[in-house]
């Protein structure tokens, strides 16, 4: 069980200073997100691309963004719980008890939802019976590689994992590439390698075609593929993969009685807070009258919400505002020495 | 402004006058066309504002910038005649558009 102050969901750009806040105000927080890293849409979705409207940073990309948020709560050394996704919450007296996919447990003061547009989640087969071989023999993510050795295995997809993947497991299984058009997104030299591994008969590859069903019992046997003309092949398979990116989605949050509008969760202008007090929510996910969906409204958001907590956290206290520039304890809490 | 239907995937239709120099993407957001989800808010890197033009306009549509098309490979069910609407600027000569909207976005 980690016991801190304040669990925040999300590590974009908003939960990052939240957390920041929070370190400065004195309180503690740890914060879990679903992706592999930091950042949020601003790491998965645009990384290198330029970021104009960061109050006094007049050009960034999102990874640089992330990184100066990253350095700039580092004394606050926040633990972060990455690939988990918070499932359940439950009240225990005064305090939250948390528990993540992957069996992680919290008891904190209070919750602070920094989630975006959702949690990222592979997009999936939008062919029916998929979701019956989902884990067994069609998968959306490789944890365990050697599974596929001397299998037949059937890619799906156009981009860098699924041509990355094709390419290396093409040399311990019989491999099959399967692409809806001619053209790539991946990088032009894995599409080469590709090209070069088809003509070489290490690899088979099936363009302008798409999944038409999957066909098996427990596992799967085949897969019925459809040409863009109306032609359709059955191909042996032992395992089907398919890489279509992520999507996001609100998942667990849905269910734990908030008040959602349209994807995002109504909140007070005053603390952030959700009709369920000692819950926040901040950034994106966030709705109230005037919400513009813009990562300095989420840093204001993530400001005041931190302090929303502080009366949960530390109940017998009173906040005293400070700035910076001057507050001893402030200073002392960044490890600031004189 | 031009005259855009929407066609959603419970049969019903939306007709709608959306104005010059929005995309067809924020013309359906704003009057609350159902199944345009449009997650990442027109920067071409979501695909949930997928739709599938009527095949006579698909050559009177301005032709797909780089990346809407490996953007597209991501859509639910993507086909010949699929888009992603906070591509399509909206202009006089859009005025009669078409669309249908999949019947889910992921």
């Amino acid at each position: 069980m980690n016991k801190t102050d304040v669990l925040i969901i999300g590590a974009g750009p908003t939960g990052l200073f939240c957390a920041h806040q929070l370190g400065i105000i004195g309180l503690s927080c740890e914060i879990v997100d679903n992706l592999d890293k930091a950042g949020g849409q601003c790491i998965e979705l645009y990384p290198d691309k330029p970021i104009y409207d960061i109050p006094a940073v007049p050009e960034c990309t999102g990874e640089e963004l992330t990184n100066n948020l990253l350095q700039q709560i580092k004394p606050f050394n926040v633990k972060f719980h990455l690939n988990e996704r918070v499932e359940e919450i439950k009240k225990v007296e005064n305090r939250w008890n948390v528990k993540t996919s992957g069996g992680v447990e919290f008891d904190v003061a209070a919750i602070v939802i920094a989630g975006g547009v959702g949690s990222f989640e592979p997009r999936k087969f939008s062919v029916k019976e998929c979701d019956k071989y989902e884990g067994n023999s069609l998968l959306y993510s490789i944890k365990d590689k050697t599974i596929f050795k001397d299998k037949t295995i059937s890619i799906f997809g156009g981009g860098d994992s699924a041509l990355d993947w094709a390419i290396e497991l093409s040399n311990t299984s019989k491999v099959n590439l399967i692409h809806r058009r001619d053209g790539f997104s991946g990088a032009e030299s894995s599409v080469q390698k590709v090209k070069q591994l088809h003509e070489q008969g290490k690899l088979n590859l099936f363009t302008k075609y798409q999944m038409e069903s999957v066909v098996g019992d427990k596992k799967i046997d085949s897969v019925k593929i459809k040409h863009d003309e109306g032609e359709t092949k059955e191909i042996k398979s032992d395992y089907v993969l398919g890489f279509f990116g992520l999507i996001m989605q609100l998942g667990p949050i849905l269910d734990w009685g908030l008040n959602i509008n349209k994807k995002t969760v109504e909140v007070n202008t005053e603390s952030f807070e959700t009709n369920i007090s000692s819950i926040f929510a901040i950034g994106d996910i966030c709705s109230y009258p005037g919400k513009l969906k813009l990562i300095l409204s989420g840093f204001h958001e993530g400001a005041l919400a931190a302090r929303g907590c502080f009366k949960y956290a530390k109940p017998n206290e009173k906040l005293r505002f400070e700035f910076t520039t001057t507050s001893k304890a402030a200073q002392e809490r960044l490890g600031i020495k004189k | 402004m031009a005259k855009i239907t929407f066609n959603t995937h419970d049969n019903n239709t939306h007709t709608i006058d959306i104005q010059n120099g929005l995309s067809v993407m924020e013309g359906a957001v704003q009057n609350d066309i159902p199944g345009i989800d449009a997650d990442c808010g027109g920067g071409m890197a979501c695909a949930t504002c997928h739709v599938y033009v009527k095949d006579e306009w698909l050559n009177k549509l301005p032709a797909k910038e780089d990346g809407e098309e490996d953007m597209l490979d991501m859509a639910f069910e993507p086909k010949n005649n699929s888009r992603l609407s906070c591509q399509l600027i909206v202009s006089d000569e859009l005025d009669g558009l078409e669309v249908n909207i999949p019947s889910k976005q992921a």
